[in-house]
């Protein structure tokens, strides 16, 4: 009988990870024995110190450049870069998570399963604490995603991706108020990322298919053999096409590109707003560091193969994102198609296969993670009796009711529409420039194109705000708790500076720009 | 003295008083008013003593500063200025305490909070000035965008009628050519060796398609900021809904941005594509003058008049750019300046006019020069040298661009002529429909249309109708600062000065 061979493991390595998903079962546990009275203050407070823990490894561990867990885990530059982005965006998606004076008893409903509509649900809305299993749900979904970045094998990838998904379905159907819109967002979310996960799955499979018969190398899903598959390998490229395009459908589906964005607006739209930041920011920035690992690692030897067709999907991407952006009445399902739009131009960067690609591209998700946190954080407190008010004629005339907070927003659209001195201008130019380089002009120039068309709806919203009168059913500001407070204040300043003085952050990307095999 | 940094202090010097006049209660919007005129007077100092220390005969960039700003992309805080810049920077300097002065009751009528207004204003003075200061492509982008904010503020919340339309309309266009531009200046830093060094990427060889491209991207984005036929169609939305002293600013100095960006990076960083497109670019010029003109006489809204007259000048400065001669060029520089005094005055008084009558339809006029004799005055003075009037100052500048063109171009020369003819025909109609013939019953029951000119508007009028009187006779002091700049443009681009055939008759002439 062969002995077992136990792969050595890095725990230090691994801390994060540990942290975050070890916090969240230890969250289920104060869920079962802590007073319901003092569960929020200490599922608040232990989420964030472990998010804050987390971010000291990651931080303590910032020169490592190993593979740890047999293989199945890469800690390079790439991980750690988006392991921090990941964990500074998700405490303040924790912060707006965790407001409750906006609204009483926050943004999350009691009891999600009470029949929407009913007289129950009708009085848990009126003020009864919100669930507070929304913590451990985050917890395990920020664990989720910093697996999925770090992950050197497709078959962790897939595990991870379930990891994160799985609460994210969950949080998405516990809005307070529109019980009936979260729930069926919720349940889209759920369905069409059950088929993502899918075709994931049985890429996986085929590509699997692919990297056996290599002479001397055994058949596997990790990214070193399916690298080295790519050039040696004797088995139809079929296989390697047919695998590599589902791949790429399931990761995709996360990153919210066209054609697989359908889901995006109605599941921005009905989730809850903090939820919805959160998954702005940081599903974004792990689908597209799953993404650069994928493409940039594994599959790179076919870069002439895929590189076409990405380049297609990133167009259509901005194409839809910018188009159907025009048409839109309400802020969160306008944000949400903004967000397929970005969702195009970091495609431009990770088709730039280069350092520069690289930074630009990890570089434009944290900058981009700042800005639409923040935009959230004001959607949440523009509000009526109703909750939010979130239809665009409402917003009519706000810069006159609140000018300080129309002021915010108004910076936050230039800087989506790439506006210089904010960040979304530098992060354009991030990943145009080295896309360029790559003498990928038609990438560039679509991308520019589609920004013109984009910027007319954030121009929309900024006249309906500062040039329109205020009418009776303008809603007013709700002056914001301490945390949104604070969530805001770092989303903007991030903005701001970012788009000043974005050489440090650059500094820091270039140097995480490269991984490991 | 030399190493002041004067260009970054005047850059800067505007955004600190925009701050200070922020945040003053809007309780004591005379206060804030008081601030701000006194803040742009101090620039204006300052432009003062930078025009005196700059050395007619030195280097071509003046007052370099150089700070590191984004080492990844090397982008950098630099800023020179050659005699063109410094002709604008002076014009902004004197244009915006006048144009503050002017407004001085403009934005009570918005029923919006007055000290923003004069926040604006000197934020718009900041970027303006850092325009044409910049000497690093990148900066210069990042100012010729952002310049768009705060005249956006203005049109929109603080403008006329359809102010809505006209703010998103200016914004929109000039984006698209922005845009347009970041592609070009994204291919321009990728073929030029990752700098965006002004001077280092005059150096730069590129081929000749690349080239094209690159220059299309610059010069669509400044021809629809000048603005050439047929991307002119924002200006007289945008001049006709923004409140009298920012469309001063806007035509006088925006549209500049425009002129001078073909000059400083079309022209030196792409001069073979430049000469390639210059039959183009002609023609748009010359399409302009007549055109607009045209359009102008049609007119009944003094401010979209005056708009298109400006459209018109654009297609004569455009002209004498391209024509790449030394009298053509800087006949297309002092233009610049003059129409910025000229159109600028223009404006502001026509403003007046508005103010007073609560309307700027010309029909709404009539005889207006019976009840305030002075403004009548001073109106169809500045008419006259929006016409070119020998003895103004623009007259100087369209002699030069016609001549310097004949001497290359002699069909673009002669039709571009008509444009003054048809320049009388809209500046005198409309001085005769609103000020003279019989007076307008309407408008004497008026009551603010019975008082003249006060001292603060005496005070707007005076500095302008003296400089453009003095430039008119004695144009030297100026010329001598442009002549070096234009010609070490013309060198750029390649092109020598054709040997006057009669004996240099023109050459003195142009002198």
């Amino acid at each position: 009988m062969t002995e077992l061979k136990l792969p050595s493991i890095d725990y230090a390595a691994l801390a994060p990870i540990l942290i975050m998903l070890g916090t969240a079962l230890l969250g289920v546990l104060v869920e079962a024995f802590v007073p319901r009275r003092r569960r929020h203050l200490v599922q608040l407070s232990l989420a964030l110190l472990a998010v804050l823990a987390a971010l000291v490894m990651v931080i303590l561990n910032a020169d490592d450049r190993l593979l740890t867990a047999g293989g199945a885990i890469a800690v390079d530059g790439p991980t750690l870069f988006l392991q921090g982005a990941i964990l500074v965006l998700a405490a303040m998606a924790l912060l707006l998570i965790g407001e409750r004076s906006v609204e009483r008893g926050g943004a999350f409903v009691a009891q999600a399963a009470v029949t929407a509509e009913s007289a129950d649900d009708r009085r848990q809305a009126e003020g009864s604490n919100g669930a507070t299993e929304v913590y451990p749900l985050t917890s395990f979904a920020i664990g989720g995603m910093l697996i999925f970045v770090a992950a050197n094998d497709l078959l962790t990838m897939f595990i991870a991706l379930e990891v994160f998904s799985l609460p994210l379905y969950l949080l998405c159907a516990l809005a307070r108020r529109r019980r009936l819109l979260s729930q069926e967002a919720a349940m889209k979310y759920f369905m069409l990322g059950a088929y993502a996960s899918a075709f994931f799955l049985f890429g996986v499979a085929l590509v699997y298919g692919f990297t056996s018969g290599i002479p001397g190398r055994s058949a596997g899903v990790d990214f070193a053999t399916v690298h080295a598959a790519v050039t040696e390998s004797p088995a139809s490229e079929v296989l390697l096409f047919g695998g590599m395009a589902l791949i790429a459908i399931g990761l995709l589906f996360k990153a919210a590109a066209a054609p697989f964005h359908v889901w995006t607006p109605d599941v921005y739209q009905g989730a809850p707003t903090p939820v919805t930041g959160f998954m702005a920011a940081c599903t974004k920035v792990a689908a597209f560091g799953a993404l650069l690992r994928v493409f940039h690692v594994a599959f790179s030897g076919a870069a002439w193969d895929f590189t076409p067709v990405l380049g297609a999907v990133a167009v259509l991407t901005m194409l839809v994102g910018a188009v159907l952006a025009v048409t839109q009445t309400d802020i969160k399902r306008l944000l949400a198609y903004s967000s397929i739009a970005n969702a195009g131009y970091l495609l431009v960067g990770v088709l730039a296969p280069s350092k520069d690609g690289l930074a630009g591209t990890m570089f434009y998700l944290v900058a981009y993670g700042f800005s639409v946190l923040a935009a959230f954080a004001v959607v949440t407190l523009v509000r009526d009796a109703d909750g939010e008010a979130t239809h665009l004629s409402r917003w009519a005339g706000l810069g006159r009711r609140s000018p300080f907070f129309a002021a915010i927003f108004t910076f936050l659209l230039l800087a989506f529409a790439g506006i210089p001195l904010t960040s979304g201008f530098m992060s354009k130019f991030a990943v145009f420039a080295p896309a360029l380089d790559a003498d990928q002009a038609w990438l560039v120039v679509a991308g520019v194109l589609t920004s013109m068309v984009l910027a007319f709806p954030y121009l929309r919203v900024v006249v309906m705000m500062w040039l329109s009168e205020p009418g009776d059913s303008t809603p007013t500001v709700t002056v914001p708790g301490g945390l949104t407070s604070a969530a805001l204040m770092i989303g903007v300043l991030a903005t701001l500076v970012l788009g000043v003085v974005p050489g440090p952050l650059l500094d820091l990307a270039n140097g995480a720009a490269e991984f490991v095999r | 003295m030399s190493n002041f940094p004067f260009l970054s202090v005047l850059t800067v010097a505007p955004l600190v008083g925009a701050l200070v006049v922020a945040v003053l209660p809007r309780r004591r919007p005379e206060l804030a008013k008081q601030v701000a005129f006194g803040w742009s007077l101090l620039v204006l100092a300052l432009a003062v003593v930078m025009w005196v220390a700059f050395k007619v005969d030195g280097d071509r960039l003046q007052f370099r500063e150089s700070y590191s700003w984004i080492p990844q992309w090397d982008a950098r805080f630099t800023f020179a200025a050659d005699g063109i810049a410094l002709v604008m920077l002076m014009l902004i300097a004197v244009l915006v305490p006048l144009v503050i002065l002017a407004s001085w009751h403009d934005a009570e009528a918005s029923k919006r909070s007055v000290p923003t207004y004069f926040a604006l204003l000197l934020v718009l003075e900041c970027t303006m000035i850092g325009v044409f200061a910049a000497a690093d492509v990148f900066l210069f982008y990042v100012f010729f965008e952002v310049m768009l904010v705060p005249m956006y503020f203005l049109i929109g919340s603080y403008g006329g009628h359809q102010r809505q339309y006209a703010a998103v309309k200016f914004f929109l266009y000039s984006l698209v050519g922005g845009l347009f531009m970041l592609a070009a200046v994204i291919g321009l830093w990728v073929v030029g060796g990752k700098t965006f060094d002004w001077q280092a990427l005059t150096q730069v060889d590129i081929s000749t398609g690349t080239e094209r491209w690159l220059f299309l991207g610059f010069f669509l984005a400044f021809a629809i900021k000048a603005p050439f036929f047929p991307f002119h169609t924002w200006l007289p939305d945008a001049g006709g809904a923004a409140p009298a002293g920012a469309a001063a600013l806007l035509v006088g100095v925006l549209d500049k941005v425009g002129t001078f960006g073909i000059l400083r990076y079309c022209l030196p960083l792409f001069p073979e594509a430049s000469k390639w497109f210059a039959p183009w670019a002609l023609a748009l010029g010359v399409i302009g003058i007549i055109y607009a003109a045209l359009l102008a006489v049609g007119q009944n809204d003094l401010k979209r008049l005056v708009s298109y007259t400006s459209i018109a000048h654009f297609g004569f400065i455009g002209v004498g750019i391209f024509a790449f001669t030394t009298q053509a060029g800087t006949g297309a520089v002092l233009y610049m300046l003059n129409h910025g005094l000229a159109t600028g005055l223009l404006f502001l008084v026509v403003g007046m006019l508005v103010a007073r009558r609560g309307s700027a339809l010309i029909s709404d006029f009539g005889g207006a020069g019976k009840l305030v004799p002075l403004l009548a005055g001073v109106l169809f003075f500045a008419g006259l040298a929006s016409l070119a009037l020998p003895g103004t100052a623009p007259f100087v500048s369209e002699f030069l661009v016609l001549i310097g063109t004949f001497t290359v171009n002699k069909p673009v020369a002669v039709i571009s002529t008509l444009g003054i003819i048809l320049a009388a025909a809209y500046v005198l109609w409309m001085v005769q429909r609103t000020t003279q013939g019989t007076l307008n019953p309407a408008l004497a029951e008026i009551e603010p249309m019975r008082r003249d000119l006060n001292l603060r508007e005496k005070a707007v009028v005076a500095p302008l109708i003296a400089l453009i009187v003095l430039l008119g006779f004695y144009p030297k002091p100026v010329t001598d600062v442009i002549n070096p700049a234009v010609q070490a443009t013309m060198q750029d681009v390649g092109k020598t000065d054709p040997a006057p055939e009669v004996g240099g008759v023109v050459q003195e002439a142009a002198k």
